[in-house]
């Protein structure tokens, strides 16, 4: 059994007022807490053995090696990935762009296309509607504004669609997509697979190999771990093939007035001085996370996605965006009132302790397909209870007294 | 640790004042006008607000006005209060109104007669204790700007 009281604990944050109440934080789709064992694995770092990595045969730079490529064999352990196919980014952002930079832009040209939905966050659309406007292929969208359907995606899915990028669990929607049946479908053609791993691999198993995708990306801070640092997984094939990403220190191996080699894998894609203290960070927000499980911790949210979505079916005037029950859905709901505005609704939660996210959610025409412009929405980790909810819905009765 | 104010539930009552509350519900002057011969869009995408400012100029003052738009309750109630006060200002005496409301909203120094010269529109003043929201209340009051100083002769 899991102690969430223990849990609790270990997050200081979690003690503190904001407004003088006591913090209810519903925003972890944005960023998660930190446990005091990762903030203090950066300030270890920084103190005791501060150091450049890979450069010096000096201990401390041994030691501080040692604890980066540890941090490293954490995450690929976390997902059940090689080591040398995990590749530190500064986020998913630019794990993505990665992709689109080293891999796309040399294997898709103006015959093929891209699959992607009309739900990705901003970086999983942005990315590939520059590469469409570079290769001249064509960006198909998949619409699951009512759920995932396969046979949609078959609709669109033909001989000449060189990628389909997908997020894992939408941050807007909460739906978890089935990628197995996509890897499925795809699975002995030419097609790659994306899936965009930052709402999913902190909240729930995530096993690379099992799911068979060719590339999965996330962000540490969304998983317990500092900002700064993302991670790209990608099978080693591919990765052996693709060009790198930036070019400079470390990611050679022998270098000429003329010329370059480029090192092996991971660092080929690891150019100049790394993020090394969050890097060590990381490893320790994966531990973390593999300690409680990641069948608990998903477990918990589900309970407490479902308790809120009841909830919710009991007001008229909030609408919560995407199918409430019929579809498979992690913690995180988006909801609307037909007259009040997210702002004032952020506003006045903020007032009660409360932090939610409102605005568009880098999703923007998404939410638009609602007609509006902006939504308000609530999103949950392992350290958040069912009295929380509690609170944040006798909250939002007095926003509807306050407002009408 | 403790952040923000302890008396939250009295900054937010300040924020939203019942006039400001009374401007939200009951928006003035939000019916469209015909043969305007001024209008202009304004937005703010990132949270989507928007306010549409109609003016009708006779002999250089504001003869008849319209505002209309969609968003939060500051930004509405204060284009709200925007419509409200301007009726039958010239462009300088717009253009002074506007300076004034900046002031206040940025806590700059503002003398006792402008402030007077405010009159409702004071109601705004407790979106100060909300940086994030000052944005939402200036949303009309820059648009009008723009406006006018394109269109409007002194
Ligand atoms: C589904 C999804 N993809 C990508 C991102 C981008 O993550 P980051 O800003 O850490 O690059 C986010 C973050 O909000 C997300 O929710």
């Amino acid at each position: 059994m899991i102690n969430f009281d223990n849990i609790r604990k270990d997050f200081p944050i979690l003690d503190s007022k904001v407004n003088g109440q006591n913090l209810i934080y519903f925003d972890n789709a944005a960023t998660s807490q930190k446990p005091k064992k990762v903030i203090d694995s950066i300030s270890d770092y920084y103190t005791n053995y501060n150091s450049n990595v890979h450069r010096g045969v000096h201990t401390l730079s041994m030691k501080a090696t040692d604890a980066y490529e540890e941090g490293r064999n954490k995450v690929a352990k976390l997902i059940n990935a090689p080591t040398d196919c995990i590749i530190w980014t500064r986020n998913t952002t630019e794990s993505l762009n990665l992709i689109a930079t080293s891999w796309a832009i040399n294997n898709i040209s103006e015959d093929n296309n891209i699959i992607i939905t009309n739900a990705e966050h901003h970086s999983n659309l942005v990315t590939w509607q520059q590469v469409s406007k570079k290769t001249g292929c064509e960006l198909r969208f998949l619409d699951i504004t009512d759920g995932f359907n396969i046979n949609e995606l078959k609709n669109i899915f033909d001989v000449n669609t060189s990628l389909i990028s997908i997020t894992h669990m939408s941050n807007v929607l909460g739906y978890v997509i089935p990628i197995e049946q996509i890897t499925e479908l795809i699975s002995g053609t030419n097609t790659k697979i994306i899936v965009d791993g930052a709402q999913s691999v902190p909240h729930m198993p995530v096993d690379v190999s099992d799911l068979d995708i060719d590339f999965l990306t996330f962000s540490a801070h969304k998983m317990m771990g500092p900002t700064g640092i993302g991670v790209l997984y990608g099978k080693k094939e591919l990765l052996l093939d693709m060009q790198p990403f930036l070019f400079g220190g470390d990611m050679i191996i022998e270098v000429s007035y003329d010329d370059a080699k480029w090192n092996q894998l991971p660092y080929k894609f690891e150019a100049g001085t790394p993020n090394i203290a969050d890097a060590i960070a990381t490893g320790v927000a994966a531990d973390y996370l593999s300690n409680i499980g990641m069948e608990n911790i998903w477990n918990h949210e589900l309970e407490l996605s479902k308790y809120a979505l009841n909830k919710f079916s009991s007001y008229d005037k909030f609408t919560v965006l995407g199918d409430n029950f019929s579809h498979l859905r992690g913690g995180v709901i988006s909801f609307i009132h037909d007259k009040i505005h997210p702002h004032d609704i952020g506003t006045f939660l903020d007032q009660k302790g409360i932090a939610i996210r409102t605005g568009h959610h880098c999703a923007m025409p998404l939410i638009r397909s609602y007609d509006t412009s902006a939504a308000a929405r609530i999103s949950f980790y392992i350290y958040n209870s069912i009295e929380e909810i509690d609170s944040f819905f006798e909250a939002l009765n007095e926003v509807e007294e306050y407002f009408s | 640790m403790n952040m923000g104010g302890l008396s939250g539930l009295d900054d937010l009552n300040e924020m939203y004042e019942s006039i400001i509350l009374d401007h939200y519900r009951n928006p003035r002057k939000s019916e469209k006008i015909e043969n305007s011969d001024f209008e202009i869009n304004v937005n703010n995408p990132f949270c989507g607000d928007e306010l549409f400012i109609q003016l009708k100029i006779n002999e250089g003052i504001v003869d008849d006005l319209s505002i209309s738009g969609n968003g939060c309750a500051i930004s509405q109630s204060s284009g709200s209060l925007l419509a409200e006060s301007i009726q039958n200002l010239n462009k300088d005496q717009i253009l002074i109104l506007i300076t004034n409301v900046r002031k206040m909203m940025k806590d700059e120094d503002i003398s006792e007669e402008d402030r007077d010269s405010l009159g409702d529109i004071e109601a705004l003043e407790g979106v100060k204790k909300f940086p994030v929201r000052i944005k939402c209340a200036l949303l009309g009051w820059a648009g009008l700007e723009d406006l006018i100083k394109d269109k409007m002769t002194s």
